[in-house]
This record gives C-alpha cells, structure tokens and sequence, in this order.
C-alpha cells in the first residue's frame, strides 16, 4: 500500500512528459499485474532472496563479503541502480549495473566475478537494484556518458538485421500498436533484472536487448559489449524519472 | 537449497480459515525440450507438494511436466489447534525440500 502511494506521488511530481511514457507494466494483464506487486507471488524475489544471501557471503582472496564494505544494502544501495550505467574512471567506460558488481568483485573481494547473465550475478544484481524499486530513474550528468548516450541513441536508430529494422521502429513510431498479439511497448528499461514469463526465469536488460536483435535476424552482441551498455544508458536517459520496478514481471 | 518463499500467517483464530501460499525456485524442465544443439534436456521437475499440520496432511498436490517453473501454489486450511505446519516438495534428481512455521491459534 505505502508502495502504492510512493509511485503514486512520483507519478505526480514527475514530469509532463512522464505521461505520455509508459512502463510495460501498464500493458499488462491484470493477473500479470497481480503477480509483480505481490512479493509473495513474484517468482523475481527469489532472486532478490538470493542476492540477499549473497550479499552476506565472503568471497574471493579478500574473504570479504558486499556487506563488510557497504553494510546494510537498504541503506548503502538505495538509489544506486537509478544511476547506471555510468563511467568507471578505473576503467574509462561506461559500465552498467552488473558490470560494476564484477569490477567491485574483482577489484576489493579478489574474487572470480560470476559470469553475466548467471544465477549468482542476476541475483545480485536483482538485489542491489531491488533496493531502488520505486525510486525515479536519474542518469547521471556527466561528458563522458552524454557521449555514450548519444552513440546509444544511434544505435537505437539505425536499421539492423535481414529485416532491416530498428529499435525506434518498433519502439517509437509503432509503440502502443500490435505485434501479432502483442503490445508494442515503448521499450523504458524500469524492471531489470526482471522475471520474464516467456523466459520462466530472471533476466537482464542485455539479455532482451540481444532477443529483440535475434528478433530482427541480426548478429547480437556479446554479452557486456560497449554498444549494448551504450543502449541501455540511452534508454535509462529516455525513462529518466520513470519509477524502477525491480523485479518487474513481464509477459 | 532452492529459495522458498512462504506466506502463512503466525497467529489465527479457532475456526479461521487461513490462506497459505508457496513459491519454489525450480527449473521445472519438461523433458521435451531440445537445448540449441538440438539435445533433449532430460525432465527435472518437482513431482509432489505435500502441507502437514502436526503430522496430518491439510493439502497435497502432484505436479507434471506442463506447470511452470518456480510452481506457485495457494490453498487454505481450517484452524483448529496450534501447531506446526511443514511443506515438503519432491521430486526428481532426489529433489526434497522441507520448511516448516509455527501458527498459533487463539480462542
């Protein structure tokens, strides 16, 4: 309920433009609906579970836990997974949330970080960013990612695949309208790590990203490339201050 | 051990009819799923849920290939006494599982 009025309240405080912006949330099903406001029935907390335990766990040559360095995650982490991607000055590229996850893994635990798009990294990463949920989306302002948003955003724009399509396409010009049975969503990055029921398990942003292009029948990229990164900050720019959801649930 | 969650009430009234709901991580693989090699996955699911109050079963389910994975069960049961509720789900690859809660019913 107090969940409820929070995202009412930011609903209303956000922008004009806001409204015109629509998470797929409101696509969905009733039952679908349901189940993402539930955190009983949400089957994406038991990631968050997960990642909880995680968090608590020591790892790596350090034998440090997330926990030693950033305490309690509610207080530490809140906020946090509205602000990425974003530039790691180590690094000098921008990297997104489970990017960062790996980098402080190998960086302060010494550990092996989790493969992306394993259980261990999406349960962390739907824990960190769970600790956001309801929070508005806040790219950060800063050179280096206005370059990457703006190489996003072409990307988002140019045509791919044998179908010769692009994300806006869709996304843009055609959201709101049908595909076979389907809602066309307007393509707002709000729930990830999200529970995809097509899918039966949690899954990242990069992970729709490259279904969408398999989609299309053009070549994906790897996992944790530069321009599915430079995407996502693009459209973390485009759904700033649109409400985070993690766990969503999808159809 | 797969990540459980379960909504059961700690305190009910003589004669109440609780709601109880359970969700278990679990793949629940089909067995008729080729994988991208085209080698079929072999079945991996959870094959029976059982709910005890102090012993006495208050709910039992089989479960098959065609349920989702991460089953979602709700039932209710009927408060009559104090007790201990234990959930146990089974299945293949030697898969079990238990949890157990307290309800404690007034007068």
């Amino acid at each position: 309920m107090r969940r409820a009025a929070a995202l009412l309240l930011l609903l209303v405080a956000a922008p004009a433009r806001a409204e015109e912006r629509r998470s797929g949330f409101a696509d969905m099903a009733p039952a679908t609906r349901a189940m993402q406001q539930d955190d009983m029935a949400n089957p994406g907390m038991l990631w968050v579970l997960e990642g909880g335990a995680l968090w608590q766990r020591p790892a790596g040559a350090a034998a440090r836990s997330c926990a030693d360095c950033h305490g309690d995650a509610a207080a530490s982490m809140r906020g946090v997974a509205a602000r990425y991607p974003a530039m790691d000055p180590g690094e000098g590229r921008a990297v997104d949330l489970a990017g960062r996850i790996a980098l402080c893994q190998a960086r302060h635990q010494g550990a092996e970080p989790a493969p992306r798009e394993s259980q261990a990294a999406l349960a962390l990463a739907a824990y960190v960013a769970h600790q956001s949920r309801g929070m508005p989306i806040a790219p950060p302002a800063d050179a280096g990612m206005d370059a990457v948003r703006a190489e996003g955003q072409a990307l988002y724009r140019a045509r791919r695949g044998q179908l010769d399509l692009s994300c806006a396409q869709c996304h843009d010009d055609n959201a709101g309208r049908r595909l076979a049975g389907s809602v066309i969503p307007q393509g707002h990055p709000t729930g990830y790590p999200l529970y995809r029921l097509e899918w039966q398990a949690l899954g990242s942003l990069q992970r729709r990203l490259r279904g969408c292009m398999t989609g299309v029948r053009a070549a994906p990229p790897a996992y944790g490339a530069a321009d599915l990164i430079a995407i996502e900050a693009y459209l973390m720019a485009r759904a700033a201050g649109m409400p985070l959801e993690t766990p969503a649930v999808r159809p | 051990m797969a990540r459980v969650l379960l909504q059961v009430p700690a305190t009910a009234r003589r004669g109440e009819v609780i709601e109880i709901r359970a969700l278990i991580q679990h793949p629940m693989e089909t067995g008729f799923r080729p994988d991208a090699s085209g080698v079929v996955a072999p079945r991996d699911i959870i094959r029976r849920f059982a709910c005890t109050w102090d012993g006495e079963t208050v709910f039992s389910a089989e479960l098959h290939p065609a349920i989702a994975a991460n089953p979602y069960l709700s039932f209710t049961a009927l408060a009559t006494a104090s007790g201990t509720l234990e959930f146990a789900w089974t299945g293949d690859n030697g898969f079990a599982q238990t949890e157990t809660r307290r309800v404690t019913v007034a007068e």
